[in-house]
């Protein structure tokens, strides 16, 4: 996070955050892992910011999107090769 | 979890089905994350064959204490590791720089091109294999750390601890590869479906 930590360091501290940071602290803000503080202001600025509050819906939706994707189908080959490994180790034991 | 749990009591009972049923579920997941660190799809399929193996020699001795599946990817995603190692791939660097375009923003940092609001597109039926496709590709071209926590995380539903488990790294380094990973998939979705992204 050197890039967001610089861009913290670096900006004249105005009261809220910037719509800048606020896409760096997403993932952070939606595993709940954000400092109790930082999440309030986040919060702040999202209840002002549709742009925010949109980007937001966003990636919300991005990872709805991403945990549909359904699984490749198994080739015939690998499903055969798979089978007789069963099967091997089956007659293993 | 109690799906996965009733096929390892059938497999264990020496149920053919249950590990087909199990092949069936897992397999092409196991495949992307082996991509992720061997240089080819051949030594990947060798790498999640070997691991199956290793799954069903090792069901005797699996005490329950990760859930099926985090056993499963954690015995692929050491296989992989040493094979990949072996194979002297190189690790790809991790990218730098902010997950949205710096020329969207002015220069206090507020929006100068706001995403818009993403249609009922997303909700089309007939959008949604178009989109499921752009999400697979875009998948597949993430960088590879980035790639393997979003499949577990995102695609497989893992929960973070899970993630860490498996890929043996701190919450705060899989935090940040979800980030990059989730946001390079958000754009992709925001050029598709319109808006100010990048054309």
């Amino acid at each position: 996070m050197s890039f967001l930590s610089g861009l913290l360091r670096f900006r004249s501290r105005p009261p809220g955050l910037a719509c800048q940071e606020v896409v760096e602290l997403v993932t952070d803000y939606l595993e709940d892992a954000l400092p109790a503080a930082d999440r309030r202001r986040l919060e702040a600025h999202l209840a002002d910011c549709p742009h925010c509050t949109e980007y937001l819906a966003q990636m919300r939706e991005t990872i709805r999107l991403t945990g549909r994707l359904a699984p490749d189908d198994l080739s015939p080959a690998m499903r055969t090769d798979l089978t007789e490994l069963y099967r091997r180790w089956r007659a293993e034991g | 979890m109690d799906a996965d749990a009733s096929l390892l009591r059938r497999l264990r009972d020496g149920d053919e089905q249950a590990f087909t049923a199990l092949i069936e579920r897992y397999n092409s997941s196991m495949l992307g994350l082996a991509l992720s660190f061997v240089p080819s799809r051949a030594v990947a399929e060798e790498v999640v064959q070997d691991t199956w193996l290793a799954v069903l020699r090792g069901l005797d001795r699996f005490e329950e204490r990760s859930s099926l599946r985090t056993w499963l990817f954690s015995i692929l995603v050491n296989r992989a590791r040493t094979t990949g190692a072996r194979e002297a791939r190189s690790v790809p660097v991790a990218d730098a720089g902010p997950v949205v375009d710096a020329s969207r923003f002015g220069p206090s940092g507020a929006w100068a091109v706001p995403p818009e609001h993403w249609t009922e597109a997303v909700n089309n039926r007939v959008d949604a294999v178009k989109l499921s496709e752009l999400l697979r590709a875009g998948l597949d071209r993430l960088p590879a750390r980035q790639r393997e926590v979003v499949l577990l995380r995102d695609v497989e539903s893992l929960t973070s601890a899970e993630v860490c488990e498996v890929l043996a790294i701190s919450e705060a380094n899989q935090r940040v590869l979800l980030h990059r990973g989730r946001s390079k998939l958000r754009q992709l979705l925001e050029t598709e479906l319109g808006g100010g992204g990048p054309r």
